[in-house]
């Protein structure tokens, strides 16, 4: 039996992972993709702590919903599905205006 | 009952006067102005006339000192300044003095100023300065006799520099006001002294308690207090070291002079002290100071008038002198003699400078008497005035300051400390007196006329000083000698019968007089005499009145007294008519033979030079390098401007935050989370 402070700490090193490529990558590609990266991470985190108030109902406080964890992992896909898609449409106008993903050179809002 | 004798009536007229005038007689004609000017001076003086009569001690209807009362002007709970008047016998003189001879300094002013200009504004500060010198004499606690006293000192800097526009008048307006602040700090120490150890400023109260303390024969703090209040008079009345600025205010019109610079305010001093005499006589070292001060004071400002040349400078001295014997008399004790001589000063001194305001009108505004000369046929009614002041102030047999300077002179005899000596400069100073005012009368009235006089060398010497022509006159005069206007010659004809029979209220008993100014002043003043009696005799016993005595056994002594004083001033008279009248290039002969004297004299023994080089200059130059320097532009504007600076560059390191790189705004955002998640991590481990 995996313990549950091991799946949360694979998932703060994925989200500092994320948080360092966000931080210190230039091209707009890989920022995104460490976007999803944080996002995923919180999302294993999700799980992690469903999976655990599964095994543990009878600790189960009253004011929790035993399956809340993966019904917040749903959302969390949602947005992040839609923001690849809103996201990907801008890096491709932006690369068709600007020619770089390279989001110093992306840094003034007019042309 | 006592009758309400509305005392503030009095002070006030002349305030609303100065309203009118001042804000709106610059619409009015100058018949108008001086109309205003005169009603409320006169109504005030006929006023205090009415509520002198109606107190009059003899009479009882009224019990003295009258004390009025307006309600509370300043009202903690420690501490509290009535608005009220107080009319004693002293008040009285002072009330009648300065209403009197202000209201007739105001007739002769319209003749005098009808050719200048500002004519509303010079009757409008007059009326203020007679407001405030009314306040000050009524006042019935220091604290309101302090607003008088600040006030004419504003009327008198207002005054000098009337004529605004020559620097040397702005100048000595100046000097004037800031010489008197330092003897003002005086007078404020003296102030909060006796707020200190009687919680109380009012008259009645502090004279009260400090009825119930002996004498103070040490250095305690009534001393201190007397002496402190002794500055602030020394200040006013001008006397050593604070005298400077009196002869420099003589750049005020000369009706200016005759009433503030002469009449009234720098009496304010004497009167202060000598209301003050229940504390002044608990310090014997506080009045040997005073004594000592005033003997020195009435010395040396008549060794100056007497190489003055200009005709109001000679004044000047001789005022400082004569203040000088006043001060000398409340150093004595002799209070009463101090007032008598401030009436009868009041008198003559106004009448010189008034009838030499006229000779300055007659002549076209020439001040330097050695242009003057032969005046006498040409101006008679001036000249036979001026005659009979001089003879006054000379102290003729009869005349006014015959009786007041003698009763000074035998008070100093008789005191109990070095009175011989106090005596004798004062006798020595009577002579010089004597000298510098023939030495005027000759010059100015006598021999020939002598208008472009060539004034030579000496002229240089002094030009820087005394020739400037302080009278702002325009050429309008320069046709020729002329008599003055009869509203000048009235005030001269009255203000000369006072000056020869305002003595006759003192008549000492060795001439068969009553003395009935000393009789009359006793209640209101205190004698070291009469606190050595409260304290050693039983309260309600006979209290001897220590004079008496003295003047039983020293009547031969007095006669010679008064012989002296009398032969010293013929002595004067004679040396003045050999030099300045029968042997005219004797004094020139005389100067080139003791030139280093002379010019020491001429210059005031450099007082003026050794104050810029003691005071003045050190202090211009703290204020320059320290306190300018320094504490401004170092401490102050560092201050200021490093507080802009300091805000300025933190700035500038913050608005690096705001880089528009959204990286770096990630990046905060990421390290607020570390913080925010670190701060709970710390909670967590401390529970």
């Amino acid at each position: 039996m995996v313990p549950l402070s091991w799946y949360l700490i694979l998932s703060a090193i994925l989200f500092s992972l994320g948080v360092v490529g966000f931080l210190i990558k230039r091209n707009i590609i890989t920022i995104f993709m460490s976007i999803e990266l944080m996002l995923n991470a919180v999302n294993l985190s999700f799980v992690s702590f469903a999976n655990y108030w599964h095994q543990n109902a009878d600790k189960l406080p009253a004011n929790v919903a035993p399956l809340s964890g993966q019904v917040f992992v749903f959302f969390v896909m949602v947005v992040a599905a839609a923001e690849a898609a809103v996201g990907l449409a801008i890096i491709i106008a932006v690369f068709r205006t600007r020619e770089t993903l390279n989001v110093d050179r992306v840094n003034l809002l007019k042309l | 009952m006592n009758p309400n004798l509305n005392l503030w009536v009095i002070p006030l007229l002349p305030l609303a006067g100065a309203a009118i005038n001042g804000l709106l007689g610059r619409r009015f004609k100058n018949g108008v102005v001086s109309f205003v000017a005169l009603l409320f001076t006169a109504v005030s003086f006929g006023w205090a006339v009415w509520a002198v009569w109606t107190a009059w001690p003899e009479s009882g209807r009224v019990a003295l000192p009258y004390i009025e009362s307006h309600g509370n002007w300043i009202w903690t709970s420690a501490f509290s300044a009535p608005f009220g008047f107080y009319l004693d016998p002293l008040s009285m003189v002072m009330v009648l003095v300065v209403t009197g001879v202000g209201f007739l300094i105001h007739i002769y002013s319209v003749g005098y100023m009808a050719h200048e200009g500002g004519y509303y504004r010079f009757f409008s500060y007059l009326n203020l300065f007679m407001f405030f010198m009314l306040m000050l004499v009524l006042a019935n606690n220091y604290l309101l006799l302090f607003v008088g006293w600040e006030g004419v000192g504003l009327a008198s800097y207002l005054l000098i520099g009337f004529f605004f526009l020559k620097d040397s008048a702005a100048d000595a307006g100046k000097k004037a006001f800031i010489v008197n602040r330092i003897g003002d700090f005086g007078f404020l120490i003296g102030m909060f002294l006796l707020i200190q150890h009687f919680g109380t400023l009012n008259f009645d109260s502090v004279f009260g308690q400090v009825s119930k303390l002996g004498s103070d024969g040490g250095w305690g703090w009534l001393t201190i207090a007397a002496i402190c209040l002794m500055v602030g008079a020394t200040g006013k009345s001008a006397q050593i070291p604070l005298y400077v600025w009196l002869p420099d205010a003589m750049e005020g019109p000369t009706p200016v002079s005759a009433l503030i610079h002469a009449a009234t305010m720098v009496t304010a001093g004497i009167y202060m002290i000598a209301r003050s005499s229940a504390i002044f006589s608990r310090a014997p070292h506080a009045l040997a100071l005073v004594a000592v001060i005033g003997c020195l004071t009435a010395f040396f400002a008549a060794t100056m008038g007497m190489a003055q040349t200009d005709i109001k400078r000679v004044l000047a001295y001789s005022t400082v002198s004569q203040l000088g014997y006043m001060f000398m008399a409340c150093g004595v004790a002799a209070y009463s003699a101090a007032i008598f001589h401030l009436m009868t000063h009041a008198f003559f001194k106004a009448l010189l400078f008034l009838a030499a305001g006229s000779v300055i009108h007659a002549i076209g505004g020439e001040q330097d008497m050695r242009r003057m000369g032969g005046l006498r046929k040409l101006i008679p009614w001036t000249f036979w005035t001026m005659t009979a002041a001089t003879f006054a102030i000379a102290g003729a047999p009869g005349l006014a300051a015959f009786f007041s300077k003698d009763e000074i002179l035998d008070k100093a005899y008789a005191s109990p400390f070095d009175g011989h000596l106090l005596w004798a400069v004062g006798v020595v100073t009577a002579g010089l007196t004597s000298f510098y005012m023939f030495r005027l009368w000759f010059m100015t009235f006598f021999g020939e006329r002598r208008p472009n006089a060539d004034l030579g060398d000496a002229h240089a010497a002094t030009a820087a000083h005394a020739a400037a022509p302080a009278h702002g006159h325009d050429d309008s005069h320069g046709h020729g000698v002329h008599e003055s206007p009869w509203v000048m010659v009235v005030p001269l004809v009255i203000l000369a019968i006072g000056s020869v029979l305002s003595g006759w209220v003192g008549v000492p008993h060795i001439f068969k007089g009553h003395d009935r100014i000393d009789g009359f002043l006793q209640p209101a003043i205190q004698t070291p005499a009469d606190v050595a009696a409260s304290s050693e005799t039983q309260p309600g016993a006979a209290v001897p009145h220590a004079a008496v005595e003295e003047e039983a056994e020293s009547a031969g002594v007095e006669w010679s007294l008064i012989g002296t004083s009398v032969a010293v001033a013929a002595v004067g008279f004679f040396f003045a008519w050999l030099l300045y009248y029968k042997q005219r290039d004797l004094p020139d002969r005389i100067t080139a033979r003791i030139h280093g004297v002379y010019l020491t004299v001429l210059h005031k023994y450099y007082v003026d030079e050794g104050y810029g080089a003691l005071f003045v200059k050190p202090l211009l130059a703290l204020s320059t390098v320290v306190f300018w320097r320094g504490v401004d532009q170092g401490m102050i504007d560092g201050m200021v401007n490093g507080a802009g600076e300091t805000a300025k560059e933190i700035g500038g390191q913050l608005r690096r935050m705001q880089s528009g790189n959204i990286r770096s705004y990630a990046a905060w955002v990421a390290a607020g989370g570390a913080a925010v998640i670190a701060y709970m991590v710390w909670l967590g481990v401390g529970k």
